[in-house]
């Protein structure tokens, strides 16, 4: 800073220290809650401290799930949750790369058509569309697989255009080198192109991940069998149900379980996430 | 921007477009058809005959209170989204700023919150503010303010706007921080030497050159508000209490899953796809000639 004012500086720790207190609160709760037994979690007030049932409730949660209206372990939600939000990221990067790979370097007609129609896709988001699109989906026979909770979802013009925008930077040279060299298209693509997009694959993959991880309206409308069931949809379902005893315990452990892998992947990943999200922006 | 190298094939492009065409053709453009041709139609009450009537179903959601009431929770639950998400992010953002040590080790703790669901970030506040076991409407009861979201609309939207704000607060408090470092630090030396204090640089000087960052990071958390934040109203109040917290988006989904009202559900949406299209123009309007004064 221009000059030194303790004051300031004080004030600034403080207020900052205030605000990830406030903010790293709920999830502190929600861990206090999760290392209880259902006893304690059902009077107020409820412990601020942990409590030693930690182990005991995250087994029984992954293994058997906890049940009021059908119990799914949550080992097989998770799974699905990671297959749905692998398939999403990769599933993404890979018809973005290639159809950004067209636009920006062939000339053919009808390309600024093409260009464009994936340009509109930025504009609406699925919850806008959702009872068609659910209509689609289910009149091709896709509810209740694996390729309707992640095929609809990778329809998005934002992987293209941050593609686009990299493949615009690759200097000419490089190209006409390829070319001087006798490289075909595709040879260029594998050898010079996608070694060079690395870092904003990478970065492209974090958001995607998130995206797809914590999708729920989604999964909520087209899985009716409980093996498909993501881990996001099963919290919220769960928490929903108002009859008989509240597990808190086990519903809070289903809920670090549900936060914990996108929020280990922002933190390991901070660079590529604050890049990813910088860019996807532009 | 084009390329001036490129290589002649003939059939490749449209080999490598393909994929990315035939899902948008199939995802994107067939259902967004489909609303808009739906929305055209009266479907019998018993299903199989449907009527095509133009506008009747727009007519008679203008007419409909239920959803002027929704538009109307919609504008006050965004307004209150952005208007304190901002506030304290920018806050936030620009005390990091100021402290060069730890800055970054406060980053890592204020990124997180991205990563969680909306609708996981619903069932965590539902929980603190839970009437039988929250501990924050324990405190509250405490000081005498009887707190009980599921009865109350106020507090009702009160606790969603809470829980949205603090999922897009990471987001909002990145762009911010960003914004803050890449303001040159002479223009800031320059004005203390004049003899500017903390507060007038920060008005006359960071505020205004912050405000590109700041139109667009409105129109972003709007269009969050009006349709990111399905999965924290669903898991908190289901809309409720008695339609207090229906926004138009879950208002789209209750009638066209829950009512079964295809037509009616089909105008809505493709007034909300209006409302998208214009706010995305917006952004990319402010993002073509960053606003500066």
């Amino acid at each position: 800073m221009v000059e030194n004012r303790p004051f300031l500086t004080v004030l600034g720790h403080l207020i900052v220290l205030l605000g990830v207190i406030i903010i790293a609160f709920p999830v502190w709760m929600t861990f206090v809650a999760s290392t209880h037994s259902q006893q304690t979690m059902l009077q107020s007030p409820i412990p601020v401290l942990p409590g030693p049932h930690l182990i005991e409730n995250y087994t029984k949660v992954l293994t058997e799930g906890y049940g009021r209206v059908g119990s799914t372990p949550v080992l097989m939600t998770l799974t699905n949750s990671l297959i749905m939000a692998l398939g999403v990221a990769l599933g993404k990067i890979a018809i973005s790369i290639i159809s950004a790979f067209a636009i920006v370097y062939f000339r053919f007609p009808g390309r600024m058509y093409f260009f464009w129609a994936i340009f509109v896709t930025l504009m609406l988001p699925v919850e806008v569309r959702i009872v068609p699109t659910y209509g689609v989906v289910a009149s091709l026979g896709m509810l209740d697989s694996y390729s309707g909770l992640i095929i609809p979802l990778i329809a998005s013009a934002t992987a293209t255009f941050l593609f686009r925008q990299f493949f615009l930077s690759v200097p000419d040279e490089l190209t006409e080198a390829a070319r001087v060299d006798g490289a075909s298209p595709m040879r260029f693509f594998w050898d010079i192109l996608l070694p060079m997009s690395r870092t904003s694959i990478a970065a492209l993959f974090v958001i995607q991940f998130i995206y797809g991880w914590n999708q729920y309206l989604w999964p909520l409308l087209i899985t009716t069998k409980e093996s498909y069931y993501t881990v996001v949809m099963t919290v919220s379902r769960q928490a929903n149900v108002v009859d008989g005893v509240p597990s808190w315990n086990l519903l809070m452990a289903m809920a670090m379980l549900a936060m914990l892998p996108p929020v280990l992947v922002v933190v390991f990943m901070q660079r590529q996430f604050v890049r990813g999200l910088v860019e996807t922006e532009k | 921007m084009e390329k001036r190298v490129t290589f002649n094939e003939r059939w490749l492009p449209y080999l490598l477009l393909g994929p990315q065409i035939i899902i948008t053709l199939v995802f994107f453009f067939w259902p967004s058809g489909q609303a808009i041709y739906q929305s055209l139609l009266i479907e019998d009450a018993f299903g199989g005959n449907s009527k095509f009537v133009w506008f009747e179903n727009f007519a008679q959601l203008f007419r409909d209170n239920s959803y002027a009431h929704s538009a109307q929770v919609t504008v006050v639950f965004s307004f209150l989204v952005a208007a304190i998400g901002l506030g304290v992010s920018l806050l936030l953002a620009v005390m990091a700023d100021r402290i060069i040590r730890g800055a970054t080790g406060y980053k890592t703790f204020l990124v997180w919150p991205y990563a969680v669901a909306p609708a996981v970030a619903g069932v965590l506040w539902g929980f603190l503010f839970n009437p039988s076991v929250g501990i924050v409407a324990w405190m509250l009861q405490g000081i005498g303010i009887e707190f009980n979201y599921v009865i109350n609309g106020n507090q009702a939207l009160m606790l969603v706007v809470i829980a949205a704000v603090w999922n897009q607060i990471s987001y909002n408090f990145l762009f911010f921080l960003a914004g803050l470092q890449s303001i040159p630090k002479s223009l800031i030396e320059a004005a203390a030497i004049d003899g500017a204090g903390p507060s007038r640089r920060f008005w006359d000087i960071i505020f205004p050159l912050l405000s590109p960052t700041g139109f667009f990071l409105l129109v972003v958390n709007i269009i969050y508000a009006f349709f990111g934040t399905f999965g924290v109203i669903d898991s908190l109040t289901k809309g409720g209490p008695a339609k207090a917290t229906e926004i138009l988006v879950f208002k789209v989904y209750n009638d066209g899953f829950r009512g079964q009202d295809l037509g009616g559900s089909s105008a809505q949406s493709v007034i909300l796809m209006i409302v998208v299209i214009l706010l995305t123009f917006v952004q990319f309007r402010f993002i073509e000639r960053r606003v500066h004064y």
